[in-house]
């Protein structure tokens, strides 16, 4: 998921030039969105039946098809939960528990979300430092282009989320709890775009720009603060969006292992081990949510960065 | 103290001899002698320093007894491989590709579709569709069936998202020409259309190779058969057999650069035409 090429995919739909884009787009936009909806009540309704079938037979009753929908999509452990269950069990875990005063309860789902986004963001800003130290290494030292280049990208076809167990057990038996591991996990999959984003952005200043600036008599220091730096943003702020998305990725992976304590993915696992389908997607849709503001929020930085900056 | 300076030494050789090879012009030798040296210095580093400052192996295993228990348990590994990549990750992938691709073709027909279905399927590849997997699992059995969805429901949406992009690369003078030879929707789709998605299918495909395996892997923690490396890494960690779990960590690497360098090597055969593989050696 962390290769170059899925930069295009992913700053389509974040990117600035697009939002007029998707305003022309918003009919077809909500079309796809609500055909979604319908294809996820029927989907519903076709995976629960069997269940809902099961349980009248067993009454000894049978159902009319307004019934069998009615029951389809209000089952308490449902193969695939209707929409709206989803939506209310958010509601109950967040919005509800806010309004009585127990935003941080371990019931929460917003108590849930701030433990995943703690070591997400963690990992995120230890990766884009990282991986802005080895971009600044990679450009200026030539040995280092040649040698540590091709092990940045041969690093992410290793699944390195694979050995997100191991990882977690080891920095626990060498005494480190808690964030941080799975912050390492985050920013071993966040430093590759950053790094690979980072070396294209620093290199982007052109031949003529760089004489430009020698003919000023610019040093080192100042060619790189004046000049590769500041031409390096736009390609920066591309690679955080994908870094941050996959430090999310990382950090809900890293807390299956430490047994279900805390955490979005802790609510997948638990809900996975009780059957509570209901639970495991209201913390699907909780994470995407949280990637969604999160890669929203970077955005809107890169635009008023950028703004500034007088490059949009 | 003596594998620690040679572990010191073992750096300031291998830097000393990368930085010399670095200065000479750059060949097809010296492109891929330089990382190899790199690679090699750091494993020589990581023998001696377990050994130097005596780390115990449950926390970090020597190269040298990974190397030992990687031709001991061959068949462990070998099982594992066939559950894992040859029935999950690949039956998975092939299915996710081949009818992400189906898809894009249909949804291709229809431009008010394909408005829609671009922002949103560039949305879904953001999230963290891995959180589907528990839920698949639940779906679909502890075998390899579970697996293969995972991984079917992660590559569909780049595969999807950059096939549709990909049949939107030819310009309206490229499509007016076919029309002058009358040539139809699927000749034009055949013979001018997809060749030119080529690139973007193809990136989606080396996207994929890597999700599957994630993909693969990931889903069995939340269930599995008594095999699979996902299962025997997170055994093994239990266990604290960590030798074993780097053993599949090996086997997981080496599975996931040859599978992204396969499609690669296609890539390479198949559109050696395109501007972006011409020029390269």
């Amino acid at each position: 998921m962390l290769h170059p090429e899925y930069n295009a995919a992913i700053e389509y739909f974040w990117n600035i030039e697009n939002r007029g884009h998707l305003m022309r787009n918003a009919g077809p936009i909500l079309t796809v969105v609500a055909g979604i909806f319908v294809l996820w009540y029927l989907g519903a309704i076709a995976l629960n039946a069997g269940w809902a079938w099961d349980k009248a037979e067993r009454a000894g009753v049978t159902l009319s098809a307004s019934e069998l929908v009615a029951d389809t999509w209000s089952q308490k452990k449902p193969k695939l939960p209707a929409p709206h269950q989803v939506g209310a069990e958010i509601w109950k875990t967040t919005g509800a528990m806010v309004a009585k005063g127990r935003s941080f309860s371990k019931r929460s789902l917003f108590y849930h979300s701030w433990v995943t986004f703690s070591s997400t963001i963690l990992g995120f800003l230890l990766g884009t430092g990282l991986g802005i130290a080895l971009a600044v290494g990679i450009v200026y030292n030539r040995t280092m282009d040649m040698s540590v280049m091709p092990w940045v990208i041969a690093s992410q076809t290793i699944p390195i989320l694979a050995i997100a167990p191991m990882i977690i057990v080891v920095l626990n038996a060498v005494g480190i709890s808690g964030l941080l591991p799975k912050a390492i996990i985050s920013m071993y999959l966040s430093f590759f775009p950053v790094v690979v984003g980072m070396v294209k952005g620093l290199r982007s200043p052109s031949q003529m720009q760089l004489d430009q600036m020698r003919t000023w008599n610019a040093g080192p220091a100042q060619l790189f603060w004046r000049l590769r730096l500041p031409s390096s943003m736009p390609y920066l702020f591309t690679s955080l969006k994908i870094a941050m998305a996959a430090s999310l990725v990382g950090a809900i992976v890293g807390e299956l292992p430490t047994g279900a304590v805390a955490g979005l993915g802790a609510r997948l696992l638990g809900g996975s081990y009780y059957g509570q389908t209901i639970q495991i997607w209201s913390a699907l849709i909780m994470a995407a949510t949280l990637a969604a503001t999160l890669v929203g929020i970077i955005g809107l930085i890169q635009r008023m960065t950028l703004k500034r900056m007088g490059m949009s | 103290m003596f594998w620690l300076s040679l572990a010191l030494a073992t750096w300031a050789i291998g830097w000393i001899i990368n930085v010399r090879l670095s200065r000479r012009p750059k060949t097809r030798l010296t492109g891929l002698l330089i990382p190899v040296i790199f690679g090699l210095t750091l494993i020589a580093i990581w023998e001696c320093v377990v050994h130097g400052l005596d780390i115990s192996k449950v926390l970090l295993p020597a190269p040298s007894l990974i190397a030992a228990t990687f031709a001991k348990s061959t068949h462990i590994l070998w099982q594992d491989f066939v559950q894992t990549v040859l029935k999950g990750a690949l039956s998975g992938y092939i299915i996710g590709c081949g009818s992400a691709f189906l898809m894009a073709i249909a949804v291709d027909r229809f431009p008010f579709l394909r408005q829609g279905l671009l922002p949103v399927g560039n949305f879904v590849a953001a999230l963290p569709i891995i959180g589907m997997a528990p839920i698949l699992v639940m779906w679909f059995g502890f075998d390899w069936q579970s697996k293969a969805a995972v991984v079917v429901v992660m590559v569909f949406f780049p595969m999807l998202v950059n096939t549709v992009q990909g049949l939107q690369d030819t310009d309206t003078m490229q499509r007016d020409l076919m029309r002058t030879y009358a040539a139809g929707y699927w000749k034009t789709l055949l013979k001018l259309r997809l060749p030119a998605a080529m690139p973007f299918i193809f990136n989606g495909l080396k996207i994929g190779t890597t999700l599957a395996l994630i993909g693969a892997i990931v889903a069995e923690f939340f269930g599995s058969p008594i095999k699979g490396m996902g299962f025997r890494i997170s055994t093994s960690v239990g266990q604290l057999a960590m030798d074993l779990v780097w053993a599949e960590i090996v086997v997981a690497a080496i599975v996931g650069s040859s599978f992204y360098g396969a499609v690669a090597l296609l890539e390479k055969t198949m559109t050696f035409w395109h501007p972006s593989q011409r020029g390269r050696t």
